[in-house]
């Protein structure tokens, strides 16, 4: 099976000379379709920095990053863009929900971004909202809705259209444990129905959701696990080709 | 608790009577698990029949406890192992970590390291069998389970971010005591500690969840 994301020997270096600062060190990950992996490690650790290289909001120094075969380094700015929109979709801590669109407004808006027809994205929109359980908040505004909900409007925006990786950095935030666990299981299902996922967290119960957790440590993968019974990926960091 | 695995620790750093055993114990542990003498020798006589230590009898008839050969091996099959979460209580990886910092032969960041894996893995597998759900002909029982798998996760996440604390607190008092006890570069501390981290894959294989096999 390819790799939805592959990572291969990836260096992120800031800066240059004395003052660099090596923030992901040789670092080789590959997530299949189906699968939702947790990178875990502590502040600094370089989660974030390998989320944005595989997002390609960021570029490698060294190495490689490939979304479905294709190599972003390679990519000029105008292509990358369109990649991004259309195949990954992102979940971050802060929602950036739109406040003057309602919930079905801003699960839209990618399509529209990428040249959909309004009233064809907006039925598409509904849909997943209704899908997600969320069929009677599509016409709310961001500030009408709960934590939860509008986490959950922010994971349809992520997963409109044909997502094929999704990230997701602290997903659930603030938000309690219960409500926490609702995120958790859509990203859950996304992956179950053919995506790949990147969870970055704190969280470890958050983190045992996902098939792998990548554990990295002063930018460099040190270790990951996954339960005794998982034949669905690599397990051995060294045998990522 | 593993009081055998922790006298062998001490006995790792030097042959140790009996008495002085049990008091360097209780220092180490700070007072938490205080251990009575007659303890002390019979887990010294079990050890010695098992020939994991051996005792000397000095001139005045007093026994002096040495670390064998077997001893050496069977501690360093505790530092590399991690403990089961489910058969042994709690206590024993407070101990391990605690004679892990001092031991000269245990890497502290690895048995972090491989502990943090195991229990990860355990949550994974409880995540697993929460997310598969009960059979859902009886809501209330599927209910005590799902609560029950809860109880599991938060004790299993409790342990981690204790782990991770520990590792944070290493690194900020490691460094710094070992330059000024050896002179050595201060340097060469957090880079040893990060290339001292397991080799991937190596971590032990969690016991399965208490819980499993309910149905």
């Amino acid at each position: 099976m390819t790799p939805v994301l592959d990572v291969r020997d990836v260096t992120r270096e800031y800066g240059s000379g004395h003052t660099t600062v090596t923030a992901l060190s040789g670092v080789s990950v590959t997530v299949l379709p189906g699968e939702l992996v947790a990178v875990m490690g502590p502040s600094g650790s370089g989660k974030s920095t390998l989320l944005a290289l595989a997002g390609g909001l960021d570029r490698a120094t060294r190495g490689q990053v490939l979304v479905d075969g294709h190599d972003l380094g390679a990519l000029g700015a105008r292509a990358l863009a369109e990649l991004r929109r259309r195949s990954i979709g992102y979940v971050f801590q802060e929602l950036n929900l739109l406040a003057t669109l309602t919930a079905a407004e801003n699960v839209a808006l990618p399509l529209e971004l990428d040249g959909a027809r309004p009233r064809a994205a907006a039925s598409q929109a509904r849909a997943l909202l209704d899908e997600l359980g969320l069929a009677e908040l599509t016409g709310r505004f961001p500030e009408e809705l709960s934590g939860g909900e509008q986490q959950r409007v922010a994971i349809a925006r992520a997963v409109i259209g044909q997502r094929r990786l999704l990230l997701a950095d602290e997903p659930t935030g603030a938000l309690d444990s219960l409500t926490g666990e609702t995120v958790l299981k859509l990203l859950r299902r996304q992956c179950d129905n053919g995506c790949a996922g990147v969870l970055v967290t704190h969280d470890v119960r958050h983190a045992a959701w996902a098939d792998r957790v990548v554990f990295l440590r002063d930018g460099r993968l040190v270790d990951q696990t996954a339960p005794a019974d998982d034949l669905h990926g690599p397990r051995d960091p060294e045998s990522v080709p | 608790m593993s009081v055998r695995h922790s006298l062998l620790a001490l006995l790792e750093q030097g042959p140790r009577y009996g008495y002085g055993l049990k008091s360097e114990f209780e220092a180490a542990t700070g007072q938490m698990w205080p251990l009575n003498v007659g303890q002390v020798y019979t887990t010294l006589a079990r050890l010695e029949r098992h020939g994991l230590v051996r005792a000397e009898v000095e001139a005045d008839g007093q026994k002096v406890y040495h670390l064998t050969d077997a001893g050496h091996a069977e501690l360093g099959a505790w530092f590399s192992g991690a403990v089961s979460r489910e058969a042994v209580p709690r206590q024993e990886l407070a101990l391990k970590l605690i004679f892990a910092a001092r031991s000269p032969s245990a890497d502290i960041h690895q048995v972090i390291q491989k502990q943090r894996a195991a229990t990860v893995r355990s949550l994974q597998e409880l995540t697993r069998l929460k997310a598969d759900g009960g059979a859902g002909d009886d809501p209330t029982a599927d209910l005590a389970w799902t609560l029950t798998l809860d109880g599991l996760l938060f004790q299993g996440e409790a342990e981690v971010r204790w782990l991770d604390l520990c590792e944070a607190r290493l690194a900020a008092t490691t460094p710094a005591s070992a330059g000024s006890a050896r002179g050595a570069e201060p340097d060469a501390e957090p880079a040893a500690a990060a290339a001292a981290l397991p080799a991937p894959g190596t971590a032990a294989t969690s016991s399965q969840a208490g819980a499993r096999g309910r149905r």
